[in-house]
């Protein structure tokens, strides 16, 4: 089995009607808007006195940035060692019940971390729900602490696989079966078609989706304060919460920054050893015949769909009913559905337009100016979401009071947090995008427009529903952004979750927080009815 | 593809007129004008008492509701161009970050006066609305009121290692920490913190995971305010394992603490500003906060509930709050303790 290298595939698109220079106009346009939080963070740590800086030098500040990048690192590899195969065995395989699978596994990503760790510290830690209950059939001495390191890995890498996940899953629904299937039919094993064929096709998805579970975790407050293991982020947020010292916490995102622009630059350096990319219209093959392994493959999906999805979702409809049983009353939310609805919906679409203009030159024009704009368009995807909101409120209230506490700028913020999602999964798809296809549409008369229109957008919308998705599921529980810069009286299901939690009003956090699961559930159904997947042959 | 995008239209459509109709429900005709507040109380706690003010005057209320640290640091950004009009804080710190930046302005004296000096600022730029004590919870399974130490210097013996919870970050929690270093003095405090820390206390994040944690048993007793248990009460039922030990000792261990609010100078509707500060001052309010939020009123002739033992009863601290504004010392303490990263 011959890899064809990348760039032996290439055709300059200039060959298909001219470099579309004109695309770098929306693309810097949205990196200037993007760069708006990292303007404030340096206006921010600069107004600041000297004493601030004693701040970077204290031992414990590397402590804490080391403790947040061990975590980041280990919750990435495992959030890649879990959602390859499963992303594998929804797309390639015979397995049981796929396509509903094939929905559910992104679903965890709706669950806002302060919540789920929350949920699992109630029901796992030591003297919780579920040790409390085994504890009868199965009397542990001690039982393990969920506190601290160990404890945040496995909530994390819960929370965060669907971000491989979701990218690895449109690569895999839309890349052309043939190679896999030329591979087999020279004798390779199934296993060796994967290593050898499948994996590498993935290396973009792969390093994309791993890089924001990486930036995840790095900004995460809610799930690491809750675990009791202390970050980075957690020191940022407690010079907001107690001296409402925003200079000295603009600094330490800043470091934070840096720490982003050095896994760019892993990643761009992995990213740039691409091997095939090939990809006819994808046309249904048969699946892979999983066999004996059903079984076990049916397991691991159950285990990662339990304990991700039905161990909070199971948390919340306990707290529902101890509630209801005590006569809590569920109030009509009817206004914050049609809320979040509307705010995931428009971030969903503006994101995905936003991010097409800077994919398709970072995929189609690669050079050393795409390649900046797609990094400078992570810089503040590590940066604490509290952040990037206090950034949007400096420029919104002092320089557009007009949109300040509007949707618009509402909808702003979630793209310039949610941007990065889209752009990985939008490469992806990219890549896989056979250029022949788009030349013959260029040389039978199309213009560039009416090939991108006819052509190469039919082609990659599984990627653009991915990219779609993915937003809508984190805009639905975004929080900071939501609360500073909602218009008022905007309440949306996430606000409702987290100020009934933080008074520990369980009873009615649950009620909101079930309808957000069942939000994004139908969400996923939506985007998940898309031509390709709908052809695709049943099991 | 063009099923796809029509599809995509039409739910977008939807989407967006459903929004639209829910956001001009929301927006009622504006006679009495409106009021715009950021909250940062909980809307479970308050929207209730804003809906009572709405009935009674017909001034409509904008709520942005935050956590008090992120609300202030938004007032801090806005600066004079902020659209709110109040300010209402959770706590007392929050209040003063604003008011250092010189963005409250100082409430009339009638709205001042009924409440007690020590539950205001003393340039009256805000007044406490509602009061909360500080106290230990313990869990009624293992341990009785009359095993607990009279005051909080009791926890440093070794007795109670592993036992203790507490919440370092928690604005209450510091602000019973800077009383301590009034009362007791900078040394005593220090020794106080690191004989609790040598014990080995489990940190929380606030303080109804705390309440939870002696509930559950995970631990056995927890320095937090008064109210949140009887949530835990109302929502588990009365056999919940755990209740409030009031120290009344007339030291920084029996602290009592009081929400606040105050008015933006650059607020652009002062007139209902003022309304609702009175109103939320008024015995109808304040009957609201001792029976639905079980906390303590600010203003004579209304009376805490659920057996709360009443204020005058209390030897609380006389400390003034105005003195619990040194913040900065005891996130210094807390630091160089090595009780804060």
């Amino acid at each position: 089995m011959t890899i064809i290298a990348a760039k032996d595939l290439v055709i300059p698109l200039a060959r298909a009607g001219g470099r579309a220079n004109w695309l770098y106009l929306p693309a810097l346009l949205v990196a200037a808007v993007m760069g708006l939080p990292l303007l404030y963070l340096g206006v921010r740590a600069l107004s600041a006195g000297p004493a601030i800086w004693t701040w970077l030098g204290r031992v414990q500040t590397l402590h804490l940035l080391l403790r947040s990048l061990g975590l980041a690192l280990a919750v990435t590899f495992s959030a890649i060692m879990l959602a390859v195969p499963l992303a594998w065995l929804v797309t390639r395989s015979d397995l049981m019940g796929r396509r509903f699978w094939a929905m559910v596994l992104p679903l965890p990503l709706v669950i806002p971390s302060y919540v789920g760790a929350y949920l699992y510290v109630s029901l796992l830690s030591p003297h919780g729900v579920i040790p409390s209950l085994l504890s009868t059939w199965l009397p542990l001495a001690k039982w393990p602490s969920i506190y601290g390191f160990g404890g945040a890995w496995w909530v994390l890498t819960l929370m965060t696989y669907p971000y491989v996940y979701m990218s690895v899953r449109a690569v895999l629904s839309m890349s052309d079966r043939a190679l896999e299937e030329a591979a087999r039919s020279l004798g390779y094993s199934p296993w060796a078609v994967f290593w050898r064929v499948t994996l590498p096709l993935l290396r973009p998805a792969l390093t994309s989706g791993g890089l924001l579970v990486a930036l995840y975790v790095l900004r995460d407050f809610g799930a690491v304060s809750m675990l009791r293991y202390t970050t980075f982020t957690r020191a940022i947020y407690l010079h907001y919460q107690s001296s409402f010292d925003r200079s000295t916490a603009a600094l330490l995102a800043l470091v934070l920054v840096l720490v982003t622009v050095i896994l760019l630059a892993v990643q761009q350096r992995l990213d740039r050893l691409k091997v095939a990319v090939v990809a006819h219209t994808p046309r249904p093959s048969p699946p892979v015949r999983l066999g004996k392994w059903q079984v076990p493959a049916l397991v691991l999906v159950l285990i990662v769909v339990g304990l991700a999805l039905a161990v909070p979702v199971g948390g919340l409809i306990y707290w529902l009913v101890r509630g209801v049983r005590v006569g809590e009353t569920l109030g009509s939310l009817a206004v914050p559905l049609l809320n979040s609805a509307l705010a995931a919906g428009l971030a969903a679409l503006v994101t995905v337009v936003a991010a097409l203009p800077l994919a398709i030159l970072a995929v189609r024009q690669a050079g050393r100016l795409s390649r900046a704009l797609v990094g400078w368009s992570h810089l503040g995807f590590a940066v604490p979401g509290v952040v990037i909101a206090l950034a949007l409120v400096f420029f919104g209230a002092n320089f557009t009071p007009a949109l300040y506490q509007t949707l618009t700028l509402l909808i702003v913020a979630y793209m310039i947090l949610f941007l990065p999602q889209a752009l990985g999964v939008l490469q992806a798809a990219l890549r896989l995008v056979r250029r022949n296809l788009e030349e013959a549409a260029a040389s039978l008369g199309h213009s560039p427009g009416q090939v991108f229109w006819r052509v190469t957008l039919p082609l990659i919308t599984p990627g653009l529903t991915s990219a779609a998705g993915l937003v809508c599921l984190t805009t639905l529980k975004e929080l900071p952004a939501t609360l500073l810069l909602a218009p008022p009286g905007f309440p949306t299901l996430a606000t409702r979750v987290w100020g009934a939690v933080s008074e520990a009003f369980f009873a009615r956090a649950a009620w909101p927080a079930l309808i957000l699961v069942g939000l994004s559930s139908l969400s996923m159904l939506w985007f998940h009815h898309n031509p390709y997947t709908r052809n695709e042959p049943t099991s | 593809m063009i099923r796809l995008f029509q599809r995509l239209l039409f739910t977008l459509m939807t989407i967006t007129l459903a929004g639209c109709s829910a956001l001009s429900t929301a927006q009622s005709t504006p006679n009495a004008g409106h009021v715009v507040v950021y909250s940062g109380r909980s809307e479970n706690l308050v929207a209730p008492v804003f809906a009572q003010f709405t009935q009674a005057t017909g001034v409509r209320v904008e709520v942005r509701y935050g956590s008090t640290a992120e609300l202030a640091a938004t007032l801090l950004e806005e600066g004079r161009s902020s659209p709110a009009d109040i300010f209402y804080a959770q706590d007392p710190g929050g209040l003063g970050a604003v008011t250092a930046a010189g963005l409250l302005a100082p409430l009339p004296d009638d709205l001042l006066s009924p409440v007690a000096p020590h539950f205001r600022a003393e340039d009256g730029t805000w007044v406490g609305v509602s009061g909360r004590a500080r106290v230990v919870v313990y869990n009624t399974k293992r341990l009785r009121p009359e095993d607990l130490p009279q005051d909080l210097r009791g926890f440093t013996d070794p007795r109670w290692r592993g036992k203790i919870g507490w919440a370092p970050t928690n604005a209450s929690f510091q602000a019973m920490v800077t009383a301590m270093r009034k009362m007791w003095g900078e040394d005593e405090t220090r020794a106080w913190l690191l004989g609790i820390q040598a014990n080995q206390p489990v940190v929380f994040e606030g303080n109804a995971p705390i309440v939870a944690a002696v509930g559950n048993g995970e631990i056995e007793i927890g320095f937090v305010n008064h109210y949140y248990l009887y949530r835990f009460l109302r929502e588990q039922g009365e056999t919940f394992p755990a209740r409030n030990y009031f120290m009344n000792n007339g030291g920084p261990d029996s602290l009592i603490l009081v929400s606040g609010i105050g008015r933006l100078t650059s607020g652009k509707n002062p007139e209902n500003a003022l309304k609702l500060i009175r109103f939320l001052l008024s015995p109808v309010a304040q009957q609201y906060f001792a029976s639905q939020t079980y906390e303590y009123p600010v203003i004579a002739g209304v009376n805490p509930e659920r057996g709360l033992p009443p204020l005058d009863s209390l030897t609380s601290a006389v400390i003034n709050l105005e003195q619990l504004a040194d913040l900065q010392g005891t996130l210094d303490l807390l630091h160089a303790t090595g009780i804060l990263p």
